[in-house]
């Protein structure tokens, strides 16, 4: 089938010749179209790293241009060498891998039972856990407030990770489940007769082989973790323990007028994510399509 | 059902008659041992706060000790008759209208541009199009706090470049203008992420029938018009689906870029429920905001995929 469409594409081509200048013509209009979205998306972020690298008087007078009175070192120095940059980091490194770790674990545990086993009562497990899907954490911010005070986890990590976790778990389900009623049934089957138990197939066989899907659902967690704004900002009174959203917006308080220091900081969380998303793109695409479109 | 009676057969025969009993209790046991912690963690921590939220909806509590000043219907009366609440639904409602007119648009366009064909390049575009959705809000609504900076700030620079006797425009403070400066802000964030939607749609669009429009005489545009766009229904069936949704949760470019200002121009329904009910500690009214919202959200939720998204099997069944 295949290898015949380009011979059919290819012939009804040659006497088309004429053709080929409006095509030209298309690409280049493409082109411009695409070049126009690239740069409207990329100069906000480049004005950032440029602001970063200048004085707040370059900057202001010139969004584009080049450092003339040379690379402002000490605007990244002054943040990196600031004790509550690191205090911020370090948790949103705790927040970051709770979330990750709790969250791809429960819900792999919770996609195996609801695509490989038969039980009383899963397809109703199941629909209650869908039901998550209608709420979005900003909706049910106040809720889960309420309830985070009552259990006592207010200035607390753990009252914000559990609650990212449950929020996440439902989408989390959804993908990895499609991912693993797609590992055919034989291998299943095979695995028992090989002596294995059920924990020992999802430990041993599911789990490996479906490690695209685990590494797509752990990509959309660190994401989400690593950006989580809102709910720190209700739970974490204590300034120790906010993560660098909260750090950010502390520090922009402080230095309100001085954009050059504001873009640093802002060039300084950019850069990881940029790298992060240049490694794990295939992952992250994976993750939002459910496995349809290819990296 | 197989595979049982093969996992039986190396142990010792003694134990053939217990197997049953002992394997159901084993089934029932790994059973509960992997959906066990999940479920907990998801109804502590998000069911049953919602629910609760019903509750307390109907008391005047400021959130301590239990909730005890019972005021029946009364928040929901006050609810509905404050022209602030009002005016945030009709905000988010104009967020909505304008991602479905133009967001979803521009993305499926970019779609079709970038996400097949054999323009040279086109991964690299793709690559930098979607960077937005994995920059933070804060970090997004940082960067546009000074794009829109009513002296200095970028956009009003450019614009100054290019039109003659150009008067910079207070983006964010002007009345009449800050709420569709979000929404630029909102589309230069998201919309990659629907143009990533689209572009999975569109790998499982046949090329063969696509061709076969062609061969019958259409042009470009109509196999685009008849053949392609029907294909993806399903794909753009989800993306409003999403869309809708998503501007009803915006929160945190929001707040960043206005607090709801100037004058609560763009104050949506999240932000209100900040204000008025967490920073004011009006836990039972905000409560009944909470609830206003859910039932929005499932009522177009459970409408949406009844009527329309019925034949598209969202969740994978």
């Amino acid at each position: 089938m295949t290898t015949y469409a380009p011979t059919i594409a290819a012939l009804p081509s040659k006497p088309k010749r004429p053709i080929s200048a409006r095509r030209l013509l298309l690409n280049i209009a493409k082109y411009a179209v695409l070049t126009f979205v690239a740069v409207v998306i990329l100069a906000p972020s480049l004005t950032a790293v440029l602001g970063g690298i200048r004085t707040t008087g370059e900057f202001l007078a010139e969004p584009f241009g080049l450092p003339k009175q040379g690379i402002q070192w000490q605007n990244f120095v002054r943040i990196l060498s600031n004790p509550d940059f690191w205090n911020a980091f370090k948790n949103s490194i705790l927040l970051t891998v709770g979330v990750t770790v709790i969250g791809v674990s429960l819900s792999a545990c919770l996609a195996f039972v609801f695509s490989r086993m038969q039980f009383l009562g899963k397809g109703f497990l199941f629909n209650v856990l869908s039901l998550g899907l209608l709420f979005p954490l900003v909706v049910a911010i106040l809720p889960i407030f309420i309830q985070i005070r009552q259990l006592g986890l207010i200035n607390n990590l753990w009252g914000v990770i559990l609650p990212m976790v449950a929020f996440s778990l439902p989408g989390s389900v959804v993908i990895l489940r499609g991912f693993f009623m797609a590992i055919p049934t034989e291998l299943e089957d095979a695995a028992y007769i090989d002596g294995c138990s059920t924990l020992g197939f999802f430990r041993f066989i599911l789990l490996p082989m479906a490690r695209p899907a685990i590494a797509a659902v752990a990509t959309l967690q660190v994401i989400g973790a690593w950006n989580e704004y809102f709910l720190p900002l209700l739970v974490l009174n204590d300034p120790k323990l906010w993560p660098l959203p909260l750090g950010i917006m502390q520090f922009q308080g402080q230095y309100g007028s001085e954009w050059a220091l504001i873009m640093a900081y802002i060039t300084i969380l950019i850069i990881p994510v940029v790298i992060f998303y240049i490694f794990t793109q295939r992952f992250i695409v994976t993750g939002l399509t459910g496995g349809e479109l290819k990296g | 059902m197989s595979t049982v009676r093969f996992r039986v057969l190396p142990q010792k025969a003694a134990s053939f008659s217990a197997q049953p009993l002992n394997r159901t209790l084993s089934k029932w046991l790994t059973i509960g041992l992997l959906v066990a912690p999940g479920m907990i963690v998801f109804l502590t921590f998000l069911l049953i706060p919602i629910a609760q939220s019903s509750y307390y909806s109907l008391f005047k509590w400021n959130g301590f000790g239990p909730p005890t000043n019972f005021r029946g219907l009364d928040n929901y009366v006050d609810l509905l008759s404050d022209g602030v609440f009002l005016r945030s639904i009709g905000n988010s409602l104009i967020l909505m209208t304008s991602s479905l007119l133009l967001q979803l648009p521009l993305a499926l366009g970019l779609a079709l541009l970038v996400g097949r064909g054999q323009l040279v390049g086109r991964h690299i575009f793709r690559a930098i199009l979607f960077i937005p959705y994995v920059f933070s809000e804060v970090i997004t609504a940082l960067i546009w706090l000074y794009v829109l900076h009513p002296n200095m700030g970028l956009m009003n620079r450019v614009f100054e470049a290019i039109i003659p006797n150009f008067k910079y425009i207070p983006w964010l403070a002007d009345r009449n203008i800050a709420l569709y400066a979000i929404f630029l802000v909102l589309t230069w964030k998201y919309f990659g992420f629907y143009m990533i939607l689209y572009m999975a749609g569109l790998q499982a669009v046949p090329k063969e029938l696509e061709e076969a429009g062609r061969i019958d005489g259409c042009n470009e545009f109509q196999v685009l018009r008849f053949v392609t766009i029907p294909l993806l229904g399903r794909t753009i069936r989800l993306t409003i689906f999403l869309s809708v949704l998503g501007s009803f949760q915006q929160f945190v470019i929001i707040w960043i870029l206005t607090q709801g200002g100037p004058v609560n121009a763009t104050s949506t329904i999240a932000t209100y429920l900040y204000k008025y009910g967490i920073q004011r500690f009006a836990l039972g009214y905000g409560s009944a905001v909470a609830v206003v919202l859910f039932c929005i959200t499932l009522f177009f939720s459970l409408g949406y995929q009844r009527l329309v998204m019925r034949q598209d099997y969202v969740l994978r069944e």
